[in-house]
């Protein structure tokens, strides 16, 4: 497997969830640590830092929902050495998958899902099934699943490249695929369309603690306003979801209609009208709707809505 | 098929001076530290990225010692506690931490230090809530967070 940044591998290699036969270290690759934002595409090299995205001042201008989303991931010591591509990559938070021993269709499939019926207050409400229920728990990739992005990959075989949605995948039957990833793959760039949306944009984080966690429901927000008529809005849900997740159905919600109090929370509820909840995660039922309905106001730039 | 240690040649900086290592490809930057070259500074928190006990430099950036594979940090320049400051003498910072009370047991303070010189260094401390959010990385279980921020903040100025 390759390893870069090393925050994920070096934590899972130690817990005995991933146990690769050899490593094989791109960190040098200098071509992919660059990113530029000139023109009708965003493109963001593979091995560029977290910190160094986090806080560039023309991605923090023109596309804060990008920027906010790094900020407010990990901690200055983590932002430091992962990447770009490799926070993408980031596996689940779920305990029993972390632990190396419980049953986990996603680490060794087959053996059953202890969330199910076990502990799961932070796994997921939409996209899961009876296979895997964990959470895709990152915000970068909330925030680009907003945006039109593309997942630049490369192989001795060539390049290619897949829109986000269909880099990442559902649990379904198959959780041990997380990703359209194929071996001797790596991912080298990350590309988002430019877009005058990116500046009325932002990412709202909703975790049990101030920073340094997860979220327990984030939104990804990005609008076009004409006046008070909005005429795009791109919304992304975060901690709530198998995999980084676009809503449709809370845009439409906006989307030809006046901006009020009332259109950004419809577009919260209908953000999960999908939903199913376990046992113990209810409060992402609760909050996740709240959290939309937020970003919402946020990213509009009124103090209220009317 | 039987495995063992893949043996791998190192060489890195520590404290500005070179060591020219062969290491179990496994071994963590924080392991060698520690049990290789007796720096025992950085402490073993979590070993697994959440706690921020065992932060260093690495070319001046603070970072995770426990999450990087030593080799990888082959050709870097690492500092740790023991290298801030002349033997005998303390860092700015490590006298602001006595002079305000800034730790109780001491286990997370040398990682408080290292993230501390570096959230200065990156400007990180126009307020004491900056403060908190960018030393929100290294926790402190005896909860001296109010002394650790007023240590870094007497240090950085207004």
């Amino acid at each position: 497997m390759a390893i870069a940044g090393g925050t994920t591998m070096v934590d899972l290699m130690r817990g005995g969830v991933l146990s690769p036969h050899s490593l094989v270290d791109i960190s040098g690759l200098i071509e992919l640590k660059s990113f530029s934002m000139v023109g009708p595409l965003l493109r963001f090299g593979a091995l560029v830092p977290m910190a160094e995205a986090a806080e560039n001042e023309t991605l923090l201008r023109d596309y804060p929902a990008l920027a906010q989303s790094l900020q407010q991931a990990a901690s200055q010591q983590l932002r430091n050495v992962a990447t770009l591509g490799g926070n993408l990559l980031q596996r689940t938070r779920c305990a029993y998958y972390r632990d190396g021993f419980s049953p986990c269709n996603k680490r060794v499939p087959g053996t059953g899902c202890s969330a199910l019926d076990g502990y799961n207050r932070e796994h997921a409400v939409l996209g899961g099934s009876d296979s895997c229920v964990a959470v895709y728990a990152g915000d970068w990739a909330c925030a680009l699943a907003a945006f039109d992005t593309d997942i630049e990959l490369s192989s001795a075989n060539g390049q290619r490249v897949l829109p986000l949605a269909a880099f990442f995948r559902e649990p379904g039957g198959t959780p041990e695929i997380e990703t359209a990833l194929q071996p001797g793959e790596i991912v080298t760039a990350i590309r988002v369309a430019a877009t005058p949306a990116g500046r009325r944009s932002t990412y709202l984080k909703v975790r049990d603690r101030q920073s340094y966690a997860f979220a327990v429901a984030s939104a990804a927000v990005a609008l076009v306003l004409d006046g008070d008529f909005v005429r795009e809005a791109r919304i992304a849900l975060g901690g709530v979801a198998t995999r980084p997740l676009r809503s449709r159905e809370a845009e439409a919600q906006l989307v030809g209609r006046r901006l009020s109090a009332v259109s950004a929370r419809e577009a919260g509820v209908a953000a999960f009208t999908a939903a199913r909840t376990l046992n113990a995660n209810g409060v992402k039922l609760r909050l996740g709707p709240r959290v939309v309905a937020e970003a919402i106001r946020i990213a509009s730039g009124r103090r209220e809505l009317a | 098929m039987e495995s063992g240690p893949v043996m791998v040649r190192t060489t890195l900086s520590v404290n500005g001076t070179s060591h020219d290592l062969v290491v179990d490809g496994r071994t963590t930057l924080l392991d060698l530290l520690r049990e290789t070259l007796h720096l025992t500074g950085a402490k073993v928190g979590c070993n697994q990225g959440t706690c921020g006990a065992c932060t260093v430099l690495m070319d001046g950036k603070r970072m995770l010692s426990c999450l990087m594979l030593a080799v990888m940090a082959s050709g870097r320049s690492v500092r740790t506690i023991e290298g801030i400051a002349p033997a005998g003498e303390l860092h700015p910072l490590q006298a602001a931490f006595i002079e305000h009370d800034a730790l109780q047991c001491g286990y997370c303070t040398p990682g408080q230090i290292m993230a501390a010189i570096a959230c200065i260094e990156e400007g990180h401390v126009g307020s004491d809530a900056e403060i908190r959010e960018y030393m929100s990385g290294n926790l402190c279980r005896c909860a001296a967070y109010p002394n650790i921020v007023a240590a870094i903040r007497s240090v950085a100025g207004s």
